[in-house]
């Protein structure tokens, strides 16, 4: 295996649950404030995952005070302390871009 | 003036202390040797010479051969010379690894940039082009006037044109030095570098 590639391999993490596009999730993400750190929790579900090893990310996706939010993280990053699965969705389709244009009932994914 | 050379391995992305993600390129940075080292009294000049990367030897000339005797090392592949080299007691044949970088140092890569082949001179010299609109064509890429009529009657030398673009020397300055991995002889560099991959680069700190 090349030098690269060991580099890359070094950095992945394995302790995180493995999700799919259409699960409903929730982040804990670290957020540094001048020299305090505190936990914020982004909750929505998975509409994208891309790339492969220590560039893969996801996006999630949800609704705040009526208006469409979406937050992309990279997978492998340390500032992730967990992630939960709130549930696991029942979709037909990897990227679930086509639920930017739904509102209400028409934008919920049905679960497992 | 201190400087290694190196082999371009690769780009990728890691990540600090604080979880910014940080795009670096890997350079294979050394073991490199001292084959020469010239001095002011014999050469008009001081600078050592330093070679990277192994050769066989049925593949090196004779003159070569000569020098790599001399230093009493296996023939490299890539040699490059570094002036008025900032380093005590240099010995020919001596080894100088990725110990002479530390981490955040800022440098200097230069290497052979990717050839692009025989480009246009928008993508070449940055040309805007043509106008798109209003009754034009075949105008979108072109240089537009390449200088006045009967005087001088004749086109300037170095006038932009279209050409072969690539495959040149280029240097990138102030570019930082993320990590150093001393077992693996690795580099992490901060954004990117010229030439491909497995192209070999030099790394100079002023």
């Amino acid at each position: 295996m090349n030098k690269l590639e060991q580099v890359k391999k070094m950095q992945v993490r394995t302790d995180l649950p493995k999700f799919k596009p259409g699960d409903r999730i929730n982040v804990h993400f670290r957020v540094i404030e001048g020299d305090k750190e505190r936990i914020q929790q982004f909750e929505g579900d998975v509409i994208s995952i891309r790339g492969s090893g220590i560039d893969k990310t996801f996006t999630v996706r949800k609704i705040s005070d009526g208006v469409g939010v979406e937050r992309i993280f990279p997978m492998h990053s340390p500032r992730i302390a967990k992630i939960e699965i709130v549930r696991e969705g029942k979709v037909r389709r990897a990227k679930l871009y086509y639920l930017r244009k739904l509102q209400g009932k028409a934008a919920k994914i049905k679960s497992k | 003036m201190i400087g290694l050379l190196g082999k371009k391995t690769g780009m990728t992305r890691i990540f600090d202390e604080s979880g910014n993600v940080i795009p670096v390129t890997i350079v294979e940075a050394g073991p490199c040797f001292v084959t020469q080292i010239k001095t002011k009294e014999k050469d008009g000049y001081n600078a050592i010479q330093l070679g990277f990367g192994d050769k066989k030897i049925k593949s090196t000339n004779k003159p070569l051969l000569g020098l790599f005797e001399k230093a009493g090392i296996s023939p490299k592949r890539f040699l490059a010379e570094f002036k008025d080299f900032d380093l005590k007691d240099i010995k020919l044949g001596q080894m100088i690894s990725v110990d002479i970088f530390s981490e955040g140092d800022k440098i200097t890569v230069q290497g052979i940039s990717k050839g692009k082949g025989f480009q246009g001179v928008v993508k070449r010299h940055g040309f805007g082009g043509g106008p798109v609109t209003h009754g034009q064509s075949d105008r979108l890429r072109a240089p537009g006037s390449i200088g006045a009529s009967s005087f001088p009657s004749r086109v300037f030398k170095g006038q932009r044109m279209a050409g072969r673009m690539g495959g040149v020397k280029v240097s990138v300055r102030n570019l930082k030095i993320v990590k150093i991995d001393k077992d693996q002889n690795l580099i992490f560099i901060k954004g990117a570098i010229p030439g491909h991959i497995n192209g070999y680069v030099k790394l100079i700190k002023k």
